[in-house]
């Protein structure tokens, strides 16, 4: 049976935040007496995470997905609750977790500005006790997986994006964590350096059974890696769960583009009793429910005399973006 | 095998940031060259022949700022802007999941610096000696190498001070603001501006018992031979370091508790 690596029970954090109204008057006041309020990002959450497990974190802008993650690596303190990741606790930050772990975002780096990336490998290489032959021979690996060879000896300033992004992957992965926390991983990213990087991930995820925590808000990087997804809506969980059955709840109903062979034939099935989106001449769009989708287009095909047929699915982002909004889903 | 360890870790540490001074080598010079307070203080004392209230010649007194230069040069330490800049832009984020301290890091840029600093602050010497012919002089052995550790314990003295004031970064944001108050004593009081003897008697007697005067009077009137208490000195700084470091520890672990990641 696979072990739970992560196990989150009841957390909570708060921040205290102070507000400043707009003007002069505002800063004055804001100077003598500042006005702070503790603000509960996160509300009484829990959820398990086994080994292996790619599981994707959704959510609005500020829903809370970074917050968790910084909170399950160990870079902030949880104001409640209790996390245990890989049997420790994040906070205490001791030093067989840490070299357990990474964490990569997408918008912060951990190179040294100025230097070529082997620079900072080999400073990561001693800071996680590598010897240098075993670095080496990681740093061959993981180049190799990512496709960077020249770009580790140009110095950082002088890559491009998805280069120095691919090169933060190296330096955050340098010591083999078995956890990795990934924050919008994809972010700033073209569309052929997105779908490398996923299937380095993947890849990284086969060949390791790391777990990888994900929050991104490119969807394809959440379809294309997680069977599971967390949403989070204003601090708390709304759905837990398959992605599949997500979208399955999400989008019941399937568009089906039907070009019949005349247009007799798409008025009668226009009066067959399935539910018709729209008609133009002989091509007829039906909306069936997934569950009957077989039954139906089998019913189709056996009466109508048709030429051709689409089976549309509904745009994930536009499924998802539902789940954003929404703050409960009982599946 | 711990200490191999930990040794390896800081060696490459320096490497690293050594590496990185070097793309910096200009302003490092500039910044050595910004450092010459003590030779404009030495023009002051000696055109208005104050060093003879404290009777101290003007060989010795050239020695003395010549040698507050050195130490200023090897101890100057700026790490709670560093830190501060860090914290606010969400930079320490990164460092604070890997296992070593995100101040080693900042202690070996450090080290670095000074490393890169010493052939200008060589420079810069040679040339006082060019205009100071009769000051030139050369330390024994013994002195040279006690001026040595004393400069590096100052430095250390003076790191663990903005490290504690850097940690406040975690409940203030703006910790440099509190590095400004203790700028104003470290200037006066440290021997940067006047040698801490020509300081009335019952003043002095209560500098002593602050870190102060150990950060570079102590190591500027050893290595230039002036008079000086080497034993109360070098304990003084031991005891001062001895006294800042758990306290850096204990403000450290409170502050990380602190910490929101802003910026991330």
């Amino acid at each position: 049976m696979v072990q739970n690596i992560i196990d989150v029970r009841n957390l909570s954090k708060s921040f205290d935040i102070s507000s400043k109204e707009p003007g002069l008057k505002g800063t004055i006041k804001h100077f003598f007496k500042r006005q702070t309020k503790s603000l509960k990002v996160i509300k009484d959450i829990s959820f398990e995470i086994k080994e292996g497990e790619i599981v994707g974190f959704l959510g609005a802008n500020g829903a809370g997905k970074t917050t968790i993650l910084k909170m399950l690596c160990g870079l902030i303190y949880p104001s409640e609750g209790s996390i245990l990741v890989s049997g420790y606790l994040p906070f205490r930050r001791k030093e067989n977790f840490l070299k357990n772990i990474t964490l990569i975002m997408g918008q912060k780096q951990q190179l040294i500005w100025d230097l070529p990336p082997i620079e900072s490998f080999y400073l990561n290489a001693s800071i996680y006790d590598l010897d240098k032959f075993e670095a080496k021979k990681r740093i061959k690996k993981l180049s190799e997986m990512l496709e960077i060879d020249e770009e580790l000896f140009i110095p950082v300033r002088k890559l491009s994006l998805g280069q120095r992004m691919k090169s933060e992957l190296l330096a955050a992965l340098m010591h083999e964590p078995n956890i990795l926390f990934l924050d919008e991983p994809t972010l700033g990213l073209d569309i052929n350096a997105q779908r490398n990087l996923r299937k380095f991930l993947q890849k990284y995820n086969n060949e390791t059974n790391a777990t990888i925590c994900l929050t991104s808000h490119y969807m394809k990087d959440i379809t294309s890696l997680c069977k599971r997804v967390i949403c989070v809506h204003e601090g708390a969980i709304s759905y837990d769960g398959k992605l599949d059955l997500l979208l399955k709840k999400l989008s019941p109903v399937k568009e089906i583009l039907i070009v019949c062979r005349s247009e007799e034939d798409a008025i009668k099935l226009e009066n067959s009793g399935f539910t018709v989106k729209n008609k133009i001449k002989n091509e007829i769009t039906l909306k069936i429910e997934n569950n009957s989708i077989t039954s139906s287009l089998k019913t189709i095909l056996n009466n109508f005399d048709i030429e051709d047929l689409f089976i549309n699915e509904p745009p994930i982002d536009e499924v998802i973006g539902k789940v954003l909004i929404k703050k409960d889903y009982d599946i | 095998m711990i200490f191999n360890l930990f040794n390896r870790k800081i060696f490459t540490l320096l490497k690293v940031q050594y590496s990185n001074m070097l793309e910096y080598r200009v302003e490092i010079a500039l910044w050595a060259i910004s450092g010459i307070i003590p030779f404009f203080m030495l023009n002051i004392w000696t055109n208005n022949n104050l060093n003879e209230s404290i009777n101290i010649s003007d060989v010795m007194l050239s020695r003395y700022f010549l040698c507050a230069f050195f130490v200023r040069q090897f101890s100057v330490v700026w790490v709670v802007f560093s830190f501060e800049e860090d914290s606010l832009m969400g930079k320490v984020s990164p460092y604070l999941i890997q296992p070593l301290n995100p101040f080693f890091r900042y202690f070996a840029q450090h080290l670095a610096e000074q490393i890169t600093r010493f052939p200008f602050a060589l420079i810069i010497a040679f040339f006082f000696f060019i205009f100071n012919p009769e000051s030139i002089w050369i330390p024994n052995l013994g002195i040279l190498l006690l001026s040595i550790v004393s400069t590096f314990l100052s430095f250390l003295i003076q790191f663990l001070i903005q490290s504690i004031v850097a940690c406040l970064c975690f409940w203030t944001e703006k910790a440099s603001s509190i590095e400004r108050m203790l700028f104003i004593p470290t200037l006066f009081l440290s021997g940067l501006l006047a040698p801490v003897v020509s300081f009335p008697e019952y003043v002095k007697s209560w500098i002593y018992l602050t870190p102060f005067p150990y950060l570079i009077d102590f190591p500027a009137n050893l290595l230039s031979g002036n008079e000086t208490n080497i034993s109360r000195g070098l304990s003084m700084q031991i005891i001062w370091i001895f006294l800042l470091f758990p306290l850096f520890k204990k403000i450290w672990i409170e502050g990380t508790k602190k910490y929101t990641a802003m910026g991330s």
